[in-house]
């Protein structure tokens, strides 16, 4: 092997890459999410109409089909909703809105649940009891009862005006909290494995100190779960705000993430307006499949003992 | 006619970069009741022969080419159906660890008429009693009773006598042995190779016994195979090949067995296996950074433990007066004189590794003292002392595979203790790193790997020169050779050596192979169940050892000298 093996090359020459190649479902998935996120990322630009900007929309074209069906006007590709917002522009941005939630909330909860999952692992002992139990609880609270309460018991205290213009804060935050056992038991566990190995001893022969043991030495290596993990978990972060969106608790209806935007659309299917619900549903399933297939994908990668054939 | 013959044999592995070649153009016959061992380093092949005539290679491997005919019967074009009759009714297996090769959910008695019923399509009760006659054969007592229950019962070397029991179960003609004793005590071993020996000689069975341990292949076999890299360099009869070998890989295999009856200064002849690289600048340590300081003052002891003792808590309850404990350490004291390289062996479980953690810091003692050049370590509330005290001593471990952060390369992995301690000038620290690699025998340019791109026993020099960089005293090696080659073992003792002189390092060593102990150590400390029984100068242990268990071990060790006679047949001992 060469000596002077690049990071990029090391990396080209990686098993990631090597089974990426080799995975035509992971290649799929994962070209369809940078699609997917790109579109987000840059939907400013991409789409026709700003749904932000109350001067752009009119009521007079309201429940517009989209433009392949009967009756439908040609500046709305997929039509437009009940306010008369373009929903391919309303999409786009909401799905910057529900991926920018999913991965904010998914940050939180790694910087939550590797810091909490190191230090019981490694620390063990009662810290570890303690810790440990208080995952339980939390994770005995489904995370929508959780998100529903506290969500419920902002809005209430501070009314609608000052919730909706902290909305997607609060949902992050909210999100993030009630899912960090999730990552603090898949670190904790993996650092339970690692610390018995002989090169933490090493380290303390050595002298050093604990803190620098725990991150510098452990935690790179059990990045591998974390990565697996955190992909699922954006997954189901953007699930879980969608459903609170659903519900009438997320997003605001002026500034609509996928959740809001089907929660909008459930009363006008019954008068034939159906695209407004199933357009972005759609858009969120493909979403979190995709996502979902990059982290079964990961998975594989990264435990070989799975890896069938 | 020969029982098994193998003709030109390639066992291929296609990979993801290119085709390993596991096997490459083999042959060797093996008559019936003949013994024949298939002996080589970890990689060379020869399990993979073993499990290739029965058809067993793990995917993707696949015989390439080359024939194997068992008893004239071409097998090696049979189909997956056709194998299956070969198996266990024509070729019988022993595996090498009893511990897994038994189902834990059937009694002994159901897994031994399975065999029979299947393979000799004997009636259940008929086979019952087959099986309860095996079980006799094998040395088991009582086998009416013993027949009954679950292997969990039974101890390590009566489970691989059941084993031997159940390969047997089918009259086969050729057994495969795959390391059959490489999981057990020294003492089972021997009981079990007997049996083996007895066994086949009986029944006219032949056997394929693959090991590494030369000492099993004189104790046993009747010819050798030498295999190296996929390659038979060398086949005779035992007594040719290890008294005079022809090829030189065997030569230097042979020279790098630790002799139990001699201390050699250093092993000859190990370079042919993992040369190291040639034309390392080998620094001059007197005026070097790693030698700065070195001579100490000598304290006479550098080490003084003194009644050391640590339990564990094996059941742990509310009450104190319920716990269980077990005893780790009692009562253990010993010094180590400055410069000295101390030995400390014992069995599994005998407390020697407990002993190094605690001294290393790893683990605190219940009561005792430690002192380190006159600072005590345990309980002391002189903290910087501690610190300055522990950064003297080093630890070399067991596991190559381990012991060394995958996520660093090797450059930082040897640096950071410079670095932390600030025990250079950081503009010094990549020059030092470098001239320990050079010096340990890796080269320099190796630091901006990655340590899983190293062998085992490259891996244990890089953990050896990140020792150094702590510019220890006392050098702590548990085990550090058990995880490595015979010949790899040789190169890492014959380091460890050079650098004990060069550096005037003490050394804690630990070991259970106690021929190896008598090539390292002066003096010696034999522990068992936590309490050391004897401690003596290593010539003097070895040639009058005063204590009964140390008498016991040194008779068991497996001695290389002693070649088996095909005529001295001797019975198992029970």
């Amino acid at each position: 092997m060469n000596t002077m093996a690049s990071p990029w090359q090391r990396l080209r020459e990686s098993d990631l890459v090597h089974y990426y190649k080799r995975d035509k479902v992971a290649i799929a998935a994962s070209t369809i999410f940078l699609i997917l996120a790109l579109m987000a990322l840059f939907s400013p630009v991409i789409a026709p109409f700003d749904p932000y900007d109350l001067t752009q929309i009119d009521l007079m074209d309201s429940e517009m089909p989209p433009a392949w069906q009967e009756g439908a006007d040609q500046r709305f590709l997929l039509g437009t909703d009940d306010q008369g917002r373009d929903l391919w522009s309303t999409i786009l941005y909401g799905m910057r809105v529900s991926l920018l939630i999913g991965i904010c909330a998914v940050l939180l909860q790694a910087a939550i649940g590797i810091v909490i999952g190191l230090v019981s692992g490694y620390v063990g002992g009662r810290v570890d009891n303690i810790l440990m139990r208080i995952a339980d609880v939390q994770l005995s609270f489904s995370t929508l009862m959780v998100a529903i309460i506290v969500l419920a018991i902002v809005k209430n205290a501070f009314g609608g005006e000052t919730y909706s213009n902290y909305a997607m804060l609060i949902l992050i935050l909210v999100i993030g909290i009630a899912e960090w056992p999730q990552i603090a038991r898949t670190v904790r566990s993996s650092v339970l494995a690692e610390k018995e190995k002989e090169y933490v001893d090493a380290a303390v022969v050595m002298g050093f100190g604990t803190i620098r043991i725990m991150f510098k030495h452990i935690l790179p290596n059990c990045l591998s779960p974390i990565f697996v993990i955190a992909t699922v978990q954006i997954a189901n972060a953007i699930i879980t705000e969608a459903a609170l969106s659903f519900l009438g608790l997320g997003m605001p209806v002026t500034e609509p993430s996928l959740g809001s935007l089907i929660s909008i659309g459930k009363e006008y299917l019954y008068s034939g307006s159906w695209w407004i619900t199933l357009i972005p549903g759609l858009f969120l399933v493909v979403i979190v499949i995709a996502i979902n297939l990059m982290g079964d994908f990961l998975r594989d990668v990264f435990n070989p003992r799975l890896y069938k054939d | 006619m020969p029982l098994l013959s193998i003709k030109n044999l390639s066992i291929e592995f296609p990979g993801r970069y290119e085709t390993d070649y596991a096997v490459e153009g083999v042959s060797f016959d093996l008559e019936p009741g003949e013994i024949l061992g298939l002996v080589g380093e970890s990689g060379a092949g020869k399990s993979t022969i073993g499990n290739g005539i029965v058809q067993l290679l793990s995917p993707p491997g696949r015989v390439s080419k080359g024939d194997i005919y068992l008893n004239d019967t071409k097998i090696s074009t049979f189909t997956d159906k056709e194998i299956l009759k070969v198996r266990g009714s024509r070729v019988g297996f022993i595996f090498q660890d009893p511990m897994t090769s038994l189902n834990p959910l059937f009694t002994v008695e159901n897994q031994l008429v399975e065999t029979i019923t299947t393979n000799l399509g004997a009636a259940p009760k008929e086979a019952s009693r087959i099986a309860v006659d095996l079980l006799d054969q094998v040395g088991i007592p009582d086998p009416e009773v013993r027949i009954k229950q679950f292997p969990h019962q039974f101890s390590g070397g009566m489970r691989q006598r059941v084993v031997i029991a159940i390969a047997l179960a089918g009259e086969p003609e050729l057994l495969i042995a795959d390391e059959p004793t490489t999981a057990l005590d020294v003492s089972v071993q021997d009981q079990i190779l007997s049996l083996i020996r007895k066994l086949c000689h009986e029944r006219k069975v032949g056997c394929l016994l693959v090991t590494h341990d030369m000492g099993v292949i004189s104790s046993v076999t009747d010819r050798v195979a030498v295999m190296y890299m996929g390659r038979l360099v060398e086949i005779g009869t035992t007594k040719q090949v290890l008294t005079q070998p022809q090829h030189d890989y065997t030569k230097s295999l042979i020279s790098a067995v630790p002799r139990a009856n001699i201390k050699i200064d250093r092993f000859p002849l190990v370079e042919y296996i993992e040369t190291t690289e040639k034309g390392l600048k080998h620094i001059d340590v007197s005026n070097h950074w790693l030698g700065e300081g070195l001579r100490h003052a000598h304290s006479e002891a550098l080490l003084e433990i003194n009644d050391l003792n640590l339990s564990f808590i094996t059941q742990d309850a509310l009450l104190a007066k319920n716990r269980k404990y077990l005893q780790a350490t009692r009562d253990v004291s010993l010094v180590i004189k400055a410069g000295e390289s101390f030995g400390l062996v014992g069995e599994s479980g005998s407390g020697k590794s407990t002993i190094a953690r605690m001294v290393a810091g790893l683990q605190q003692p219940d009561s005792g003292s430690i002192r380190f050049d006159g600072v005590e370590l345990v309980n002391n509330p002189d903290r910087a002392a501690v610190q300055q005290a522990r950064r003297q001593m080093q630890m070399v471990f067991q596991n190559p595979y381990s012991s060394l952060n995958g996520r660093m390369k090797v450059n930082d992995i040897i640096a950071e203790p410079m670095r932390f301690h600030k025990l250079a000038p950081p503009q010094d620290v990549l020059q030092i790193v470098g001239d320990l690699l050079d010096h340990v025998g890796l080269g320099r340019q190796m630091g901006r790997r990655y340590p899983h791109e190293f062998s085992g026993g490259q891996r244990q020099r890089i953990s050896i020169a990140r020792a150094l960089a702590s510019r220890p005293r006392l050098l702590i090696c548990d085990e550090p050779t058990s995880a490595l080659d015979v010949s790899v073992q040789a190169q890492i003792l014959n380091l460890l050596k050079d650098l004990q002189d060069e550096l005037g390092l003490t050394m804690l060593f630990i070991s259970h192979d106690l021929p190896v102990i008598r090539q390292m150590c002066d003096r010696v400390a034999i522990m068992r169940h936590g309490r050391i029984l004897e401690t003596a100068e290593t010539e003097t242990f070895f040639e009058h050892p005063q204590n009964e268990y140390s008498i016991e071990l040194l008779d068991l060790m497996p001695r290389f000298d002693r070649i088996y006679e095909n005529e001295a047949v001797t019975q198992p001992k029970q």
